[in-house]
């Protein structure tokens, strides 16, 4: 089992880090949510995988062995939330990136600022003497 | 439960809410300013408990340690959170003077109060996926700060900043992930305690792992061309928000998984470490060297020395690492002010792109002067508090016999004083390319700059106690059981 989840985060890796890769923003986005996947599922094949009962205490007394490992489904939770709370936020900076830009191509997006000469002592002494 | 670890955490969460409730625009102005001057007292109150009572530890809702959410203070938290809260107070007054209305009708107090919050955050916890969850914090609250206003250069910026942020966020997570899997333990005292029974090799690999997720969120080599390319963007009110907290957290990250979790094979973690300290160092100087516009080049000028704090954690000595600490505190102020010079220079004369500039010492001598002591303080000359930061991480690099990453300090340091050389000629003293229409400096402005540059000077005439809780923090890191025991009580 451990074996076939070490392969499935790793093609989802694959993917992902493939379409982040991409120019194309939307790409990159789909890009992000695979690749949050394959780390959601590496946390919870970190946790210890297999046939296991829930963490929960009998009113006896006694506990089922052997208990499933609960924290990495918090982790997860925790993740899978903020992740969905930076995707809903790529879309909308998009989304206004779209509207303003008029592309959603990151090579095609203007530089941010003038690339101005950098100043240079030696210009300058030029520009005196002649 | 100590209420001083956690107020600077309440403060600035509540002050946040309260900008988001209350809709009247004077109201939130003098929120921000209370809430500010709140977290800077809280912050001293908590350093001067630490410093009297030693590493302050709290377990929320009082589950034991390495059950529930812990809260640690020890020198170096209590530091960062210290300096936060002065940077955070002087952004406040130079936001209050800047006056920019529509940004404050977006939210702008209520956001940079819950950035505070989320850098905070991340200073005061002691566990590695509430780190995560707090670096999250920071980042959703600094992306819109980014983007606030919407104009062309922000969203271009912007979209940069959140892919970047985005890559590295993964990465942590992932690196938390197989950290979890190799010790079952999250809780950073707990797993300082299990990380001897990991493979040396894993070990060192999930340091690298580290290294990266935390090194793109520091800026460091090679992972910086997001920085000049998305910071200069915003106002300065917010990028110098930015400047001076944003890659330092990801600097104390470093400072404290390397010297807690990652101290079992220094001689190749460490090493790393000093080679991407050298050649951030290198590399960021002689880019700063070739841009022509100011915000860009301080920006390369900022991942420059982010180096310098990494050269500390490189060596792992008493003095290097007291050297980091100071170093960050330092920069910390310095680029601030050097930031918000920036705003008040593309105020006067409505660009920030240096051919165009000039003529500033014959109209504004005082500003001149203004400029020099922070850059000064940058450089590294005495009697400024940059001087002390060097000759101590130089003096440590000399004690340990790194000769080589000595000698790239001191010509990064000759770099950067040349490059603040050009600064000042091209502002100051050239002639303009064309005549000035005088205007005053509205001295709301100046009072923010002037403030972190007299307490640049004042550290650098005084610098024995911020030097000494260095060092206090810097024996702390070395002695991990210090730490340890302050979390997960005396028993073990």
């Amino acid at each position: 089992m451990e074996i076939l989840m070490a392969f499935l985060v790793g093609g989802l890796t694959a993917v992902g880090v493939y379409l982040m890769l991409r120019p194309h923003l939307i790409q990159f986005l789909i890009g992000f949510l695979v690749l949050g996947n394959a780390a959601n599922l590496l946390i919870f094949t970190a946790g210890r995988l297999g046939s296991s009962f829930p963490p929960l205490v009998q009113p006896s007394g006694t506990v089922l062995e052997p208990i499933a490992n609960p924290l990495p489904q918090a982790l997860i939770l925790t993740a899978i939330v903020i992740g969905f709370a930076l995707a809903a936020f790529g879309i909308v900076l998009f989304f206004r990136a779209q509207a303003v830009l008029h592309t959603l191509n990151a090579e095609a997006m203007p530089e941010t600022l003038e690339a101005a000469p950098a100043p240079s002592p030696v210009d300058e002494v030029r520009e005196e003497r002649t | 439960m100590s209420w001083l670890l956690v107020l600077p955490l309440l403060i600035p969460l509540s002050t946040g809410i309260l900008c988001l409730v209350v809709a009247s625009r004077p109201a939130q102005r003098l929120l921000g300013l209370l809430g500010a001057l709140g977290l800077l007292a809280a912050a001293l109150a908590l350093l001067v408990q630490v410093h009297q009572r030693g590493i302050q530890a709290v377990q929320v809702g009082n589950w034991p340690a390495p059950f529930g959410i812990t809260f640690v203070a020890d020198h170096l938290s209590a530091l960062m959170v210290l300096i936060t809260g002065v940077v955070a107070l002087v952004v406040a007054l130079y936001a209050l003077a800047e006056g920019d209305q529509p940004r404050e009708q977006l939210g702008y107090y209520a956001l940079s109060h819950l950035l505070l919050f989320g850098v905070n955050g991340a200073f005061l916890t002691g566990d590695l996926f509430n780190l995560y969850v707090w670096f999250e914090v920071l980042l959703l609250s600094s992306f819109v700060l980014m983007i606030l206003g919407g104009s062309k250069a922000q969203l271009t910026g912007g979209v940069k900043y959140f892919a970047v942020s985005l890559l590295s966020s993964i990465l942590f997570l992932v690196a938390v992930g197989l950290l979890y899997g190799a010790t079952g333990a999250l809780n950073m005292a707990d797993l300082a305690t299990r990380v001897g029974s990991v493979a040396p090799g894993l070990l060192s690999a999930l340091a690298m792992l580290f290294l990266g997720a935390f090194g793109l969120k520091a800026a460091v080599f090679p992972f910086f061309f997001w920085l000049p390319a998305s910071y200069p963007a915003p106002p300065v009110m917010i990028s110098a928000l930015f400047a001076g907290l944003l890659t330092k957290v990801g600097v104390y990250a470093l400072i404290r998984v390397f010297t807690l979790l990652f101290t079992q094979d220094t001689a190749f973690t460490h090493t790393v470490l000093l080679w991407v300290a050298g050649l951030t160092l290198l590399l960021g100087v002689l880019l700063a060297l070739a841009q022509g516009e100011l915000k860009r080049l301080l920006s390369f000028q900022l991942v420059s020395h982010i180096g310098y704090m990494l050269m500390g954690l490189g060596i792992l000595s008493p003095l290097a690492l007291a050297g980091s600490v100071f170093y960050a505190l330092n920069h910390m102020i310095v680029i601030a002010a050097l930031f918000l010079l920036a705003g008040l220079l593309q105020r006067l004369q409505g660009t920030t792109v240096l051919v165009r500039m000039g003529g500033l010492y014959r109209s504004h001598p005082w500003l001149a002067v203004l400029f020099l002591l922070p850059a000064f303080s940058l450089a590294g000359l005495p009697p400024f508090s940059g001087f002390w930061a060097k000759f101590t991480l130089v003096a440590a690099g000399l004690q340990a016999g790194q000769y080589a990453i000595v000698t790239v300090a001191l010509l990064v340091g000759l770099l950067t004083l040349l490059s603040m050389g050009l600064v000042f000629a091209e502002a100051f003293w050239k002639n303009p390319p064309k005549p000035l229409s005088p205007s005053a400096t509205p001295p709301g402005l100046v009072l923010p700059v002037a403030l972190l540059a007299l307490l640049t000077l004042g550290i650098g005439l005084w610098a024995e106690p911020l030097l000494g809780l260095s060092q206090a923090a810097a024996q702390e890191l070395l002695e991990p059981n210090r730490y340890i025991e302050a979390v997960l009580g005396v028993s073990r």
